[in-house]
């Protein structure tokens, strides 16, 4: 049974007047300065700043803590919003509000809560988290990095990949090993590390495809020391944890994410296909580039209505493994096709910087690498599907 | 400083705007409706004022039951109060009866400082800030693209064909904004929470101290005798310019009688 009855910290009306706010400021003060994004690979100063202002690094981050306080259930609507633009403005804030803010939400003590949300509401703290290393993506139980016992604090060491934001990061979450892996325990930890901490490299910043404004690079960590208050979770158990809850919430986000900007090229297409003549006919006035937008349009509302129910199945605890892999897989799988469909329908002009479906095109093809590949997603799926089967038949 | 704040509740400035055919008024159902652009620079103005010298800042807006959101907005970007003037009696009141009504809720409050944007997207007349001035007798400093307040002199910049003015007037006064003054803030994610929980009053015309009977379409100076729908573009004429171009464009004005 599913009782879903709203989210008392944030009432539907103040959550409807939020969303009004977001989309307004989408369409208004960031889609304007999208290619500024891109071609200064920059999230202008001004725009961060209105951007924290609002609320946006917190937006789920409880109220206690100085946040919105959004549940998954608000958050994926806020996520289709976000989507509708350059994806770098919802990575600036992605990683303080899902993955690594998600961590300290659900994992961390009072004390820990109390040093470092705040600051991660309102954006003065940015909080990266390392948990990819190589050799170690899809695999993290596989991880290298190590955290050992120091008089009464511990030392890392280990080197981390591709981590978001990690070049302005006041704060690491490093997932290191304490133990050897078994098959009943991962063996790691999650720590926390002030990005100040002696020891830290963080290697130039990467040269991705696409997501321009966003940035990713190599952390090193050597010798680096904290304190005992640094591991999250009384014991060295909660870490390997709290990297799959904070995945598996991020995975819905993630879907939502990719709603908003299959919507946004879909509506691209549409009014492209709307305007441009091919021998003075519209080409939407061709049925094979009809088909196109059909199937566009097609693909946006399943993602819709799939993100939205398994962000309510989450939400309910009525599914918290399956349905945010599922979804996952399904819509970033969706706005890639979608992405390609709107680069065909604009042509040559869909290939050309500065047309947002070519950035869109780019954009888009991290969501199915990142927190979990579509192929692990599969496995996760059909894995979980059939152990519970088999479960069913041992009983 | 008493500041307040008149804002109006607009339809959207992008959408399609539609007039009801059964009494020629503008159908406010038909598209969103949005705080009036030029008000946002008032109260980010009242908001600075504020900010720089303390006080309060209230929000007047008359209009339809769901003119209250736009109140709202303007609450949760930091200001202090609502007052909402809400009656049945005032659809299709014109600037006059509007002013009127403004006029009297505004009176005998105690306001230092009364601002508006200096025109509404909608009706684009900018008469209502004068008017309101003028029935309250008050100073008007108009379409200022500065506001300085020292101690109880207000002294604003407008800038003209051939420079600036600089207006002064001892408080209480009336001042209209345009665009070029400020950048209005965003509500933050608390302020839009803090809005739900901020005072409002509800007025309706008779709280005013405004006659029902003068104001609403009956007592409108001016009707809408009648109206069309603008007709659509029509087709243009192409000219393929194989090199007596000029000539046939030259012929085109000649015949429309624009040369
Ligand atoms: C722009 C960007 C930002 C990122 N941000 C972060 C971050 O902030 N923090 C962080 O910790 N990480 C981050 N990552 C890392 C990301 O999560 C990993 O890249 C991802 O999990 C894939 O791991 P991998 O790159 O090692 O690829 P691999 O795991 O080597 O995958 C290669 C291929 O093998 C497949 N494969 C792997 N294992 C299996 C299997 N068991 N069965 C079937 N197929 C398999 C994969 O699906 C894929 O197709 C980021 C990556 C990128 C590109």
């Amino acid at each position: 049974m599913r009782m879903y009855s709203g989210n008392p910290d944030v009432p539907d009306d103040v959550f409807r007047d939020v969303l009004i706010q977001i989309r307004d400021f989408v369409r208004t003060r960031v889609i304007p300065r999208e290619n500024e994004i891109m071609s200064t690979d920059e999230i202008p100063a001004d725009l961060r700043a209105q951007i924290a202002d609002m609320g946006l690094f917190g937006f789920a981050i409880p109220q206690e803590w100085g946040g919105l306080g959004l549940d998954l259930v608000q958050d994926v609507e806020l996520a289709m919003e976000l989507g509708y633009t350059s994806l770098s403005v919802r990575s600036m804030v992605g990683t303080n509000n899902g993955i690594a803010g998600q961590v300290l939400v659900d994992f961390g003590s009072k004390e820990q809560k109390s040093r470092w949300l705040p600051g991660i509401a309102s954006g003065e703290i940015v909080a990266s988290f390392a948990l990819t290393e190589p050799g170690a993506g899809s695999n993290p139980a596989s991880l290298r990095t190590t955290a050992t016992p120091d008089g009464d604090g511990w030392i890392i060491n280990g080197s981390k990949q591709y981590i978001t934001n990690a070049p302005n990061a006041n704060l690491f979450i490093v997932f290191a090993r304490v133990r050897a892996q078994t098959d009943k325990d991962p063996g790691i930890a999650v720590f926390l590390v002030p990005g100040e901490a002696a020891g830290i490299e963080v290697g130039p910043h990467d040269h991705k495809m696409g997501q321009e404004g966003s940035r990713t690079a190599d952390v090193n960590f050597s010798n680096v020391h904290v304190g005992a208050d640094a591991l999250v979770g009384e014991d060295g158990d909660a870490g390997y944890r709290a990297a799959l809850t904070s995945l598996a919430r991020g995975r819905i986000h993630i879907a939502g994410l990719a709603v908003g900007t299959a919507q946004r090229a879909l509506d691209e297409s549409v009014s492209y296909a709307a305007s441009a003549t091919q021998g003075g006919v519209a080409i939407g006035d061709f049925q094979l580039v009809q088909a196109m937008i059909a199937d566009m349009q097609t693909g946006v509302m399943a993602g819709r209505a799939l993100a939205r129910e398994a962000a309510l199945a989450y939400q309910t605890g009525e599914d918290r493994r399956i349905a945010p892999s599922v979804a996952k897989l399904y819509c970033t799988e969706m706005v890639g096709k979608v992405a390609d469909l709107a680069v065909q329908v604009h042509g040559g002009m869909g290939y050309m910087r500065e047309v947002a479906v070519e950035r869109i095109y780019r954009d888009v093809r991290l969501l199915r690498l990142y927190e979990g590949t579509s192929e692990i997603q599969r496995l996760i799926i059909g894995a979980g599907l059939v152990k519970s089967a088999k479960r069913k038949l041992g009983s | 400083m008493k500041i307040a704040v008149c804002v109006k509740q607009v339809p959207d400035t992008w959408a399609e705007k539609r007039l009801r055919p059964a009494d020629s008024l503008l159908d406010r159902e038909s598209a969103e409706g949005v705080l009036n652009e030029l008000d946002e620079y008032a109260v980010e103005e009242a908001l600075k004022i504020q900010e720089a010298h303390g006080g309060e800042v209230t929000i007047v807006s008359m209009g339809p039951e769901r003119a209250v959101e736009t109140i709202r907005k303007a609450l949760s970007m930091g200001a202090d109060a609502g007052i909402h003037i809400v009656d049945d009696a005032l659809s299709g009141s014109d600037a006059l009866a509007t002013s009127a009504v403004l006029a009297g809720v505004l009176k005998d409050r105690g306001f230092d400082l009364i601002i508006f944007g200096s025109e509404s997207t909608d009706a684009r007349m900018s008469v209502v800030p004068a008017m309101v001035s003028e029935r309250l007798g008050l100073p008007q400093l108009t379409f200022a693209q500065k506001v300085d307040v020292n101690g109880g002199t207000i002294t604003i910049e407008r800038q003209t064909d051939y420079g600036f003015d600089s207006v002064e007037a001892s408080s209480p006064v009336v001042v209209s904004v345009v665009e070029k003054i400020n950048e209005p803030r965003y509500p933050s994610f608390k302020g839009i929470m803090a809005a739900k929980k901020k005072p409002l009053e509800t007025l309706s015309v008779a709280d005013a101290g405004v006659a029902a009977g003068s104001v609403g379409t009956g007592a409108a100076w001016s009707v809408v005798a009648d109206f069309a729908a603008r007709p659509p573009k029509a087709a243009g004429t192409i000219v393929n310019d194989e090199g007596a171009g000029g000539v046939k464009i030259a012929e085109f004005l000649a015949t429309n009688k624009i040369i």
